[in-house]
């Protein structure tokens, strides 16, 4: 099956979702095949496919699982990101909201391939409304013996989920950083190496997964790896969830192809008189017109998913500013080139509003993006700087020579 | 005989001594074993698995500079100072956290690196406030000398301006200049893993983080025990002493005064450090020579007191121990712990305040020596006590609470008045003109007089527990300390064990008991054959294992005596020591603290002339006497954990 032309579904609003390929499959008929073969099965399958975390990283899902099976642990973990903090996407509420059971189904194949006994869904705060409706269909999942002891039918294997809150911070999307906050601790990201896989939740061997990622996975047990990497291309297979945002007629939740170009996207959205576009939220970078040619692809230009599209009349300075007071307030505030660098950057920002940056210092601020890319201690320190060093670099004409007026 | 402690760990880590998960892997070695090539800037060198970039280049001599890595302190990884280029990573790695598991080039110092570096350099110095010149730590910040190293000439992202935060003196011992933080969080992971007080910690997040308290409370009101350790591990300005420089001047400087000090052990091993010399160098004759050219009437030796307290806290434990066991008195608390530390006091105070009845209420040898001073000491000279301002040269920063305490006036008046730090006194005595380590010796004054080696010892980890058993074994058995250890060094105790454990059996004969406590216990008959029990802890984190134990019923609280300093290697080790700080300058701070010992003649304190003549002239009543029972102990605060 293809999805040349986007679904439209449920956008910021709620709207119910119609369309999505995850309306199409039984979220149980891949938990049955999980659980028939042999457990080793479950990641050849899932390394066939090429799936590639969803989250925005694209680590190879496979890879992680097989790692976490190999770990040594009295105990391991099956953690479902949930915190979708990223600004601009909203595609895994859509999925909690209206295909819950494929992600548990997830996250239940993920107990079995590594053999952990727990899952775990950290839910962002913000989402706390939807608990009820989670915790319900959990409770009918184990009424249906899908979790619990002798989870889906298969003698010896207990695996059960719950649901924790997060307490509202963007740094606890990153996966070592909703591990402490999973322990009762300040959500601040952990030095890399160890990862999870080998010392994650309690010093335990365990999978951080997106809630995407989570529901590819028990649709590829259901309907095999060649039927999910039929689209996409080699090293970005499958279809993606895309939540569309800004100056556009058509905002909401799209499903396309990996490697679908910015421009095809714009168009099926109805934005393609777009002055830019920013590509990953907050932490990805600013597109301007000249790269709307480029694919929405791990090897191109990789996304969790989120596309703010900026109209002919934005500011894009102000567009900088917007992100860049973002990351001063989110930093989780542990490493100096974040917490410092994003502090210096947006003063940057602000002397640039009243004409008083020189090109020296702007040159000096890049060095310090660059810095902030290579020394910061996690992801969200080493993207801090992408979307104004994009705004810098592609639109240096509008930015320089404003005068305090503003003209 | 030593125990390594292994039952106490039954009670379950406190997740908040445990490395963090992210920092487990410097613990591979044990579990993989093996060695692994690493080449550092062109140098090859082979490590033990897990052993970080960090540890590797050191090997090699490669500087490597850091900042929120401290040798005492778990991982953190947050300064980004020590990032280095690792082949095939695409960012850059810090070198403290980086864990060597495969075969690895490292280049340390590319022109990227060194970028880096510069601008987490540039980046620190525009949140910090304040200029060098009327800084506390100024020629011994870490901030100041990596400027230096990494050619800071101008501030590249500009200087804070303003101040954020008031400076927080609540406390009588540690002042807190947050506008001068840069977030290193050594302060946190000393107070949270190394003590395991967990007092501060980091709050707000983003450009608003900062290191507060519980609802960011002051100091003084919440369960800080003022061990000052956290100024010791500080890297700049931000933490400090509460500073009596300028009270002490004034009155040194005021002919009415009658100004004296008394000098605790520890200092003497440390001071020389604050002269740029190498720690392990003993200055304490020199000492008091300088004490005296800066303007101190009198220069007495704390050690006196030590001895003092030798001898009424062992009265003290003897009369407990023939109370339970004689007199079988349901009342009486064992094991008796220690009270010298005023860190660990009021640790326990807080934390444990269950247990105060088992804290010998012998106070501490500084506050014995207060009490000493405006009473004994004033009648025998004539002076009134009005005009004496008594000073304690201390390792310790919680002395200067404890002088504060309201209890401590038995004198009639405030026994201690200041409670000095050794970096206090080595900026008093620079700014003097004194060049300490080149003037000549001179004795203490009387009529204290020198001490014993048991009091020299007292400054380090285990050093209370060896004068008291030179002392209790000697009563006890008859038979002299030098016929059960060598040269009367009970090395059992000894060294930096986090717990010591230790057995002595008395023999079945007994001696007689010794003149000056013959009225308290009439023979030793009760004690024969009996196996006493002893245990040593340093640190309040070690503190809080024995008392865990003690409270689960464990093999601590058979003991009968246990010694506990609040801080990491004893005095030695306190929070007004000199910084830095390592276990390797402690080792060298207690060799000299040892040697001292052996070079005295007379090693123990119940053999301490001037000791059995303040029994025959003042506290004619003997050890825990009316007038001691005055004068020399105290009671404690059932304080809680509640913060108001």
């Amino acid at each position: 099956m293809t999805a040349a032309h986007g679904n439209p579904s449920g956008g910021p609003s709620g709207k119910p979702t119609g369309g999505l390929t995850f309306a199409t499959v039984d979220s149980e008929a891949g938990l049955k095949v999980a659980l028939s073969g042999p457990r080793p099965d479950i990641v050849m399958k899932l390394r066939e496919s090429g799936l590639r975390g969803r989250g925005g990283a694209g680590f190879p899902t496979a890879v992680k699982w097989t790692l976490a099976a190999a770990a040594r642990g009295e105990q391991k973990f099956v953690v479902c990101n949930a915190d979708e903090g990223e600004p601009g996407t909203f595609k895994d509420r859509v999925i909690l909201n209206e295909f819950p059971d494929l992600v548990f189904a997830g996250m239940t194949i993920g107990g079995r391939a590594i053999g952990a006994r727990e899952g775990i869904l950290y839910l962002r705060a913000e989402y706390t409304y939807m608990r009820d409706a989670l915790e319900a269909v959990l409770e009918r999942r184990r009424k249906a013996g899908l979790l619990g002891a002798n989870a889906g039918g298969l003698a010896g294997f207990e695996f059960d989920i719950r649901i924790q809150m997060g307490a509202g911070a963007y740094v606890c999307g990153e996966e070592t950083a909703l591990i402490e906050s999973l322990e009762g601790q300040r959500g601040e990201p952990r030095n890399r190496p160890p990862f999870p896989v080998d010392t994650g939740f309690m010093g335990l061997p365990s999978i951080v997964n997106n809630v995407e990622t989570l529901a590819w996975v028990a649709c590829i047990m259901a309907k095999g790896p060649e039927w999910f990497k039929a689209v996409g291309t080699d090293k970005s297979t499958g279809l993606k969830l895309f939540s569309v945002s800004g100056d556009c007629a058509r905002p909401g939740v799209y499903e396309f192809p990996l490697g679908i170009t910015v421009a095809k996207l714009l168009e099926a959205v109805g934005g393609s008189d777009a002055k830019a576009v920013q590509v990953g939220g907050a932490s990805g970078h600013c597109l301007p017109r000249s790269e709307f040619t480029r694919a929405l692809a791990f090897e191109d230009i990789s996304t969790g998913g989120s596309i703010i599209v900026f109209g002919q009349s934005r500011d894009m300075l102000e567009v900088a500013r917007n992100f860049l007071e973002f990351f001063v307030e989110e930093s989780c505030g542990q490493c100096t080139p974040c917490r410092d660098g994003s502090v210096k950057l947006l003063e940057g920002v602000e002397l640039l509003e009243e004409g008083e940056c020189s090109t020296a210092y702007l040159r000096e601020l890049k060095g310090l993006s660059k810095t902030m890319q290579l020394a910061s201690k996690c992801g969200l320190g080493q993207s801090a700087p992408n979307a104004f060093l994009s705004i810098v670099e592609h639109f240096q004409g509008e930015i320089l020579g404003r005068s305090a007026a503003g003209i | 005989m030593v125990d390594k402690n292994e039952d106490p760990l039954t009670v379950r880590t406190p997740r908040s001594m445990q490395a963090p998960a992210g920092q487990a892997a410097t613990a591979m070695p044990d579990a993989i074993g093996g060695t692994i090539r690493a080449v550092i800037d062109g140098q090859t060198i082979k490590v033990p698995v897990g052993t970080t970039i960090l540890e590797a280049a050191k090997e090699l001599g490669i500087r490597i500079p850091t900042l929120c890595h401290h040798p005492d302190l778990c991982i953190a990884g947050v300064c980004r100072i020590c990032t280095v280029e690792v082949e095939g990573q695409r960012t850059l790695q810090a070198a403290c956290t980086y864990p060597i598991t495969a075969p690895i080039k490292v280049s340390t110092s590319t022109r990227t690196v060194r970028q880096a570096r510069r601008h987490v350099i540039d980046l620190l110095l525009s949140r910090h406030y304040g200029e060098c010149y009327s800084c506390a730590r100024s020629n011994n910040c870490e901030l100041q000398a990596l400027a230096k190293e990494y050619g800071v000439e101008f501030f590249r992202f500009g200087q804070k301006e303003h101040r954020d935060h008031e400076i927080e003196d609540s406390s009588y011992s540690v002042v807190r200049d947050m506008d001068k933080c840069v977030l290193c969080r050594r302060c946190v992971r000393t107070c949270i893993d190394l003590q395991e007080v967990g007092v501060l910690e980091a709050i707000g997040r983003g450009d608003q983080t900062a290191i507060g308290t519980f609802m960011n409370k002051p100091l003084a009101d919440v369960v800080c025990i003022n061990c000052g350790q956290c100024i010791n591990r500080c890297p700049t300005g931000a933490l400090r002493e509460k500073d009596h420089i300028e009270e002490i001047w004034e009155a040194i400087d005021d002919p009415a005064k009658h100004v004296v000090i008394q000098t605790a052990p520890s200092p003497r091993a440390g001071i020389g450090e604050t002269y740029g010399l190498a720690p392990g160098r003993a200055l304490t004759f020199e000492m008091n020579t300088a004490l005296r050219r800066a303007g101190f009437d009198k220069v007495f030796d704390t050690n006196f007191t030590a001895d003092l307290t030798i001898i009424e806290e062992g009265t003290e434990l003897i009369l407990r121990l023939y109370n339970a066991l004689v007199k079988k008195d349901p009342k009486v608390a064992l094991p008796q712990l220690t009270s010298c530390s005023p860190g660990w006091v009021k640790f326990i105070e807080h934390f444990y305040p269950e247990y105060l009845p088992n804290v010998s209420s012998a106070k501490s040898p500084q506050q014995m020596f207060g009490a000493l001073i405006k009473t004994f000491y004033a009648e025998k000279n004539g002076i009134d006590p009005k005009d004496i301002v008594s000073v304690s040269l201390m390792p310790c920063t919680a002395k200067k609470f404890e002088c504060n305490r309201p209890e401590m006036a038995d004198s009639g008046y405030k026994d201690v008045d200041f409670g000095v730090t050794t970096r206090e006194l080595g900026k008093m005595l620079q700014q003097a003109g004194i060049d300490l380590p080149n003037v000549p010796k001179s004795e203490f004054d009387d009529p204290f007089g020198g001490a014993t080696g048991s009091g020299v010892i007292f400054g380090a980890t285990g050093g209370v527990m060896e004068a008291a058993l030179r002392s209790v074994v000697e009563f006890i058995t008859g038979l002299k300390v030098e016929d059960l250890y060598e040269h009367a060094d009970i090395v059992p105790v000894r060294g930096f064990d986090g717990v010591k454990y230790l057995e002595i059996k008395i023999p079945d004969a007994v001696g007689p008991v010794p003149d000056i406590i013959k009225h308290l216990v009439p023979d030793w008959n009760w004690a024969k054959g009996a196996t006493l029990k002893f245990a040593v802890a340093h640190g309040t984190a070690n503190a809080k294992k024995i008392m865990e134990d003690i409270k689960a019923g464990g093999k601590f609280s058979e003991c009968h005596f246990i010694e506990v300093m609040g801080c990491p290697g004893g005095c030695i080790g306190g929070g007004g020591q000199p910084i830095p700080t390592s276990p390797e300058i402690r080792a060298a701070r207690a060799r000299a603290i040892y040697s001292e010992d052996a070079a005295y003649a007379i090693r123990k304190s119940h053999e301490n002339p001037a000791v059995l003549k303040i029994y025959e002239e003042f506290l004619t009543d003997g050890p825990c006497g009316h007038k001691s029972h005055h004068l020399l102990h105290t009671h404690y605060t059932a304080r809680g954990k509640y913060i108001a």
